[in-house]
């Protein structure tokens, strides 16, 4: 910042030459700007830098109460976590109808349909069941669930990660995908 | 009659001031950030769209990565607490310089056996010694079931509560290892826990 010189300014015609004298005023302006953005950076750091946390609820093993809920085949979704970032799904029972492939990206757009469809039909909301194989990554994990709550399915989706059916793991290795 | 002359003023302004109290708070910022502990297991995170926090109190992060399970309990007085009480199972003494140490330790993967030896190192030594094999998870020597068992037991003592069990997982690990480890947690009734994910830039 400029600063305007106010002094006498010490006439140098005539007189005698007086030795000037440095001011001892530093200019601070430039030190508080610098001081400011770094309060502001440590401040913006501490609270941003945060993960997140997505709970997860996985069904109770010792469960040996005999009031499991029965699932209608037509109302259930399951989803099949391959190897290769690929996914397989099928409508109700195993086995019945044959899986699709699909990747990632794509899968998205099957489960918004897919819980359209079961609305219109029953007007009942759809049930997920995700069953992460040996091929999975955790990423895979981590996205499926992210895209179930991102197309907004509200009940908890079921994570099976040990009854995988013979026929599911026969379609997966006749895919690649196991 | 002369006119009254106008006195110019300076226009610089004095600023020691605001610069003692800028720097006043930069100090007190930077020093009440906690000094992040590098994590010795480096892992990448999958990103999720997901927006709630991590809890900094009365948690346990298990980090997994390259098949190898890093444990930690946040709080030292809760990392000091487990600590003793694992002793007492395991039947090793911890001396009190130990368990100071041991309470500034992150993130750790060496079994119970070695931990001594490891926590009396220095930070650059700890990385070479190679003990970080991670925390033993066989049927057999289950050291990473009794850290867990201890540290519940050690947060519900000291500040009541229930202990949540966090997942910090590495993007490429195979399902089987996590689900190795998920497994020990059910073991223990613990069917609830979080997967720490980094924030994904928007709503993709």
């Amino acid at each position: 910042m400029a600063e305007l010189d106010t002094s006498s300014g010490g006439g140098k015609k005539g007189g005698k030459v007086r030795s000037k004298k440095a001011s001892t005023k530093v200019d601070l302006t430039a030190m508080v700007d610098l001081a400011f953005l770094l309060i502001t950076f440590f401040m913006l750091t501490t609270t941003l830098n945060k993960p997140i946390a997505m709970d997860i609820a996985k069904p109770d093993k010792d469960d040996k109460s005999d009031a499991r809920l029965e699932l209608r085949a037509s109302q259930t979704m399951t989803i099949l976590l391959g190897k290769n970032n690929k996914v397989a799904w099928y409508m109700g029972e195993a086995g019945k109808s044959a899986p699709t492939v699909q990747s990632f990206s794509e899968v998205r757009k099957s489960i918004l349909e897919n819980k359209q469809k079961v609305q219109a039909a029953s007007g009942k909301s759809i049930v997920m069941v995700i069953k992460p194989t040996s091929g999975a990554t955790y990423k895979n994990f981590v996205d499926i669930m992210d895209e179930l709550a991102i197309t907004g399915i509200k009940s908890a989706p079921a994570i099976d990660d040990v009854n995988i059916t013979d026929a599911e793991i026969t379609f997966l290795k006749q895919q690649k995908l196991l | 009659m002369p006119r009254a002359k106008v006195q110019r003023k300076s226009t610089s302004i004095d600023m020691t001031a605001m610069c003692d109290v800028s720097f006043l708070l930069l100090t007190y910022f930077i020093l009440s950030a906690t000094a992040k502990q590098p994590d010795p297991l480096d892992v990448k995170l999958p990103s999720s769209s997901y927006k709630i926090k991590v809890p900094e109190k009365d948690i346990a992060i298990l980090t997994i990565g390259q098949g190898k399970v890093f444990f930690e309990a946040a709080g030292q007085d809760i990392k000091v607490a487990t600590l003793k009480k694992i002793g007492e199972q395991y039947k090793i003494n911890f001396t009190p310089e130990e368990e100071k140490r041991f309470s500034v330790i992150g993130s750790f993967g060496v079994p119970i056996q070695s931990l001594k030896q490891f926590v009396m190192m220095d930070g650059p030594a700890r990385k070479k010694s190679g003990l970080e094999q991670g925390i033993p998870t066989d049927s057999l020597n289950n050291q990473l079931a009794d850290w867990i068992l201890q540290s519940r037991k050690a947060v519900a003592e000291l500040h009541s509560e229930g202990m949540r069990v966090s997942i910090k997982g590495d993007s490429e690990e195979g399902y089987p290892v996590i689900k190795k480890i998920v497994d020990i947690l059910q073991k223990q009734k613990i069917n609830k826990f979080s997967l720490i994910t980094t924030a994904e830039g928007g709503s993709k």
